[in-house]
C-alpha cells in the first residue's frame, strides 16, 4: 500500500507536493535524482548499512517492558530501543543517509532546524563523522529547555544560531534553515529532520527510518511467533511513527496508532496535536494537516515536549488518517509525564518525553485491547536530555523531607 | 487586459520600466499601511504589490518579518487586504496582491478570486507557489480575468524559465539574486543575466526584477535591463523607522526618488 504513495512528483493523496520558491526548485530537484539513484546503487546501501551497523550500533534491541506491562492492562508491551542508538535517538538513521547523500552531490555545509536537539545531535554528529562544515537553527526556547544538546552540537564541532522570530521554537527553526538554504543552495544542503517540508523528504526521511519497522517486524514474528496487535508511535513532524508504521502498513489486522502532544488539553487551545485539532493548509513547503486560525496563520503549538512542539505534520500521516489506516490520538503533558515516570521506575529505562506520548498511549491501547494483546512501541529516544524538565516537573529539586 | 499589464505597458511605451512597491498591510495598522501605499502611487508608483502578513515568511528578510509579525498579531486578514486593493485601485494605480500560498489557499482560491477582481485588483504574486502546484489558481484566474505572476531565480532551468513564464500573464518576476527580500549594496549581475535568459525563452512577457533594489541609483541600474522595477523592504524600512505620519511621508518621498530612478537615462 505504502509504496503506492507518493507519486512522481510527491504526493500522498491530496497531500504532499512542492510549495517551495522556484529558488529551491533545482535544490530540490537534484535531491530527488540522487536519492533515487542511490537507492539501487549497491555501493551507497552498504556503505549506509555499514554506518548502521557499526556506527549506529543497529540493528536496536526489541525489549519486553513486563512490570510496564501490568499498568497496561495487562497487554504485552514490547520496546522498539532506539534510545539505544549512537546519538540517543532515531534521527541518526536518517541523518546518515542524507549525510552520504550530501557528499554524492558534493556539497561541503549542511544545514539543518532542530527542536529537542536529537536532529542537531544526529547531523552535527554526521556532520562530524563526514568532514561537513555544520550550522544547526534551533528556537531560542528550545535553547533554553534543551541546553544539554546544545553543548553537545557544540562540542561536535557545530554552529548553533538560535532563533528569535515567531514562536521561537522548532517552526520558527525551519523558516530560518529555509533562509539560509535559499541563499546558500549552491554550496549547503539541508538535512531535513522529519517526514515533512516539500518532496523529496517525506519520502527520502521514511525511507532512511524504515528500517525501525522493517527490524521491528521481523524481531517481533520471531519474538512472539505474530504480529502485534497495535503499533504504537509519538508524533510531532512523525519520523519516528512513519518510521515504525511503513512495515506494518501492508498488514491489515495491525492497528497504527499515533500519540500527538495534546499539551494543556485540546480544549485549552494549548497542544501540538496537529492531525487531531487542525485542517489541511499548505506549510512548510508540503499540504498537510496543520493548526491554523481563520486566517490562514500558522498557530503557536505547546507541548512539554520540544521535539513535539511543531504546528505541521508529515504529508504521509495526513494520508493515512484520511484513508483510515492510522489512527491520531492525543497525549496531554501530564499523562506523558506520568509514563515517564512509569517506565522509569518500572523497567529503568528513562524515555524521552517525546516517546513518552507513545508510552501514554500504549497504557490506553493496552487496557483497550485486553491481556491477551501484543503492542509494539517506538522508544524513539533516551531523556537524558529531559532530566531537567523532569526535575521541575515532578519537583524533585525540593529537599527530601523525613529520615 | 487588467489594470497592471495596462501599467506595464504604458511604461514600456513611454520607453521606461515600470515601478513597483510593496508594503504589507496592517503595518503599522491597517488604515495607515492603505494611506502609505496611496502615498507611494501619488509618489510615482505605477504598480502597488499589496503585501499579505504571513506568520512564516521563509522568504523574508528581517526588514519585511518585522512589520507583517506585527500585522499577524493584529489579526490582519484577507478582508483587510481587499480594502488595501480598494485604496491602491482608487488612487489610480493597479494593485497586485503579494501572498504566500496558505493565506489564500484557507480562504478559498476561486473565493478570493471573485472578491480580488470585484475590488479592482489585477492579480496575485504567489512567491511559494509554483505553476506545479497552481491548478486551482490557474483555473481561477482565467474564471476571474486575473494576472498571475510566478518567480524565476537564478539557479531556474531554462526548462523551468520556460514553463513559469509560460503559466504567468501580467509578468514575470526575477528574483535578483538567490536569498531573501531585504536591501543589498549592490544588485549584481545575475539579475541582467536572468532577465536575458527569460526574454530569449519568452519574448512576450514582461520581466520585473526584485530582491535588494534601495535607492534611486539602483532603480536607474535595473530599469535599463528590465521591464520594471520591484522594491519592497527599502519601503517597508521607511515605515518601521516611523510608523506614523512621518512614515507615510517619507514613503511618498522615497517613491519620488524611485521614479525619477526608472526614468533616469544612464
Amino acid at each position: 500500500m505504502s509504496s503506492a504513495v507518493p507519486d512522481a512528483t510527491g504526493h500522498f493523496g491530496r497531500y504532499g507536493g512542492r510549495f517551495v520558491p522556484e529558488a529551491l526548485v533545482a535544490a530540490v530537484d537534484e535531491l530527488t535524482e540522487a536519492f533515487e539513484q542511490t537507492r539501487t546503487d549497491p555501493e551507497f546501501q552498504t556503505e549506509l548499512r555499514g554506518l548502521l551497523r557499526d556506527y549506529t550500533g543497529r540493528p536496536s534491541p526489541l525489549t519486553d517492558a513486563p512490570r510496564f506491562s501490568e499498568q497496561a492492562g495487562g497487554a504485552r508491551v514490547l520496546l522498539k530501543r532506539e534510545d539505544l542508538n549512537h546519538t540517543g535517538s532515531h534521527k541518526i538513521n536518517n541523518v546518515l543517509g542524507q549525510a552520504l547523500l550530501t557528499r554524492r552531490i558534493g556539497k561541503k555545509r549542511v544545514i539543518a532546524e532542530t527542536g529537542a536537539g536529537q536532529h542537531g545531535v544526529a547531523t552535527a554528529t554526521a556532520a562530524a563523522l563526514m568532514g561537513l562544515d555544520c550550522t544547526v537553527y534551533m528556537g531560542e526556547e528550545d535553547t533554553r529547555r534543551q541546553a544539554l544538546n546544545v553543548a553537545r552540537m557544540r562540542l561536535l564541532g557545530a554552529e548553533v544560531i538560535p532563533v528569535t522570530t515567531g514562536s521561537r521554537t522548532l517552526k520558527d527553526a525551519i523558516n530560518e534553515a529555509m533562509r539560509d538554504w535559499v541563499t546558500n543552495v549552491e554550496t549547503t544542503n539541508y538535512l531535513f529532520g522529519t517526514v515533512a517540508g516539500p518532496h523529496p523528504f517525506p519520502l527520502m526521511v521514511r525511507e532512511y527510518q524504515r528500517v525501525i519497522g522493517d527490524e521491528a517486524r521481523a524481531q517481533i514474528l520471531e519474538r512472539c511467533g505474530r504480529l502485534p496487535d497495535a503499533v504504537a508511535a509519538c508524533v510531532g513532524g512523525g519520523s519516528n511513527a512513519i518510521g515504525i508504521f511503513t512495515a506494518f502498513v501492508p498488514d491489515e489486522s495491525v492497528r497504527l496508532v499515533g500519540f500527538e502532544a495534546g499539551g494543556e488539553g485540546i480544549e485549552s487551545g494549548r497542544h501540538a496535536a496537529t492531525i487531531t485539532g487542525g485542517a489541511p493548509g499548505v506549510l512548510h513547503g508540503a499540504r498537510s494537516y496543520l493548526l491554523q486560525d481563520e486566517n490562514g496563520q500558522t498557530i503557536e503549538s505547546h507541548s512539554i515536549s520540544a521535539g513535539l512542539d511543531y504546528p505541521g505534520v508529515g504529508p504521509e500521516h495526513s494520508y493515512l488518517h484520511d484513508i483510515g489506516r492510522a489512527e491520531y490520538r492525543p497525549i496531554t503533558d501530564a499523562e506523558a509525564m506520568d509514563a515517564f515516570s512509569l517506565l522509569s521506575r518500572t523497567e529503568g529505562i528513562i524515555p524521552a518525553i517525546e516517546s513518552a506520548h507513545a508510552l501514554a498511549g500504549a497504557l490506553q491501547l493496552g487496557r483497550e485491547l485486553g491481556s491477551s494483546s501484543v503492542i509494539l512501541v517506538n522508544l524513539s529516544g533516551r531523556g537524558d536530555k529531559d532530566v531537567e524538565t523532569a526535575v521541575r516537573w515532578f519537583g524533585l529539586d525540593e529537599p527530601e523531607t523525613g529520615g | 487586459m487588467t489594470a497592471l499589464s495596462d501599467a506595464l505597458a504604458k511604461a514600456r511605451a513611454d520607453g521606461r520600466a515600470a515601478l513597483i512597491g510593496y508594503l504589507p498591510v496592517g503595518y503599522p495598522s491597517v488604515a495607515l499601511s492603505i494611506e502609505a501605499m496611496r502615498a507611494m502611487v501619488a509618489g510615482g508608483v505605477d504598480v502597488v504589490e499589496v503585501g499579505v502578513p504571513y506568520s512564516d515568511p521563509v522568504m523574508d528578510g528581517p526588514t519585511i518579518q518585522a512589520a507583517a509579525e506585527v500585522a499577524v498579531r493584529a489579526g490582519v486578514g484577507l478582508r483587510d487586504v481587499l480594502r488595501a486593493v480598494s485604496g491602491v485601485h482608487d488612487a489610480g494605480a493597479a494593485a497586485a496582491v503579494m501572498s504566500y500560498w496558505n493565506p489564500i489557499d484557507h480562504f478559498g482560491v476561486d473565493r478570493f478570486a471573485a472578491d480580488l477582481a470585484a475590488a479592482g485588483g489585477s492579480g496575485i504574486i504567489t512567491p511559494d507557489l509554483i505553476p506545479d502546484e497552481a491548478g486551482p489558481w490557474l483555473e481561477a484566474s482565467d474564471a476571474h480575468g486575473l494576472d498571475r505572476v510566478f518567480l524565476v531565480a537564478p539557479s531556474s532551468t531554462d526548462d523551468r524559465i520556460a514553463a513559469t513564464a509560460g503559466a504567468s500573464r501580467g509578468f514575470v518576476y526575477a528574483a535578483s539574486t538567490m536569498g531573501v527580500t531585504g536591501s543589498r549594496a549592490a544588485v549584481g549581475d545575475a539579475a541582467a543575466r536572468l532577465v536575458a535568459r527569460v526574454r530569449s525563452l519568452a519574448p512576450e512577457i514582461p520581466v520585473c526584477v526584485g530582491l535588494g533594489v534601495s535607492s534611486g541609483a539602483q532603480a536607474a541600474e535595473v530599469a535599463a535591463f528590465a521591464d520594471g522595477v520591484i522594491v519592497g523592504s527599502a519601503l517597508v524600512r521607511r515605515m518601521l523607522d516611523a510608523p506614523d505620519d512621518r512614515g507615510v511621508a517619507a514613503v511618498r518621498r522615497f517613491a519620488e526618488e524611485l521614479a525619477a530612478g526608472v526614468r533616469s537615462r544612464p
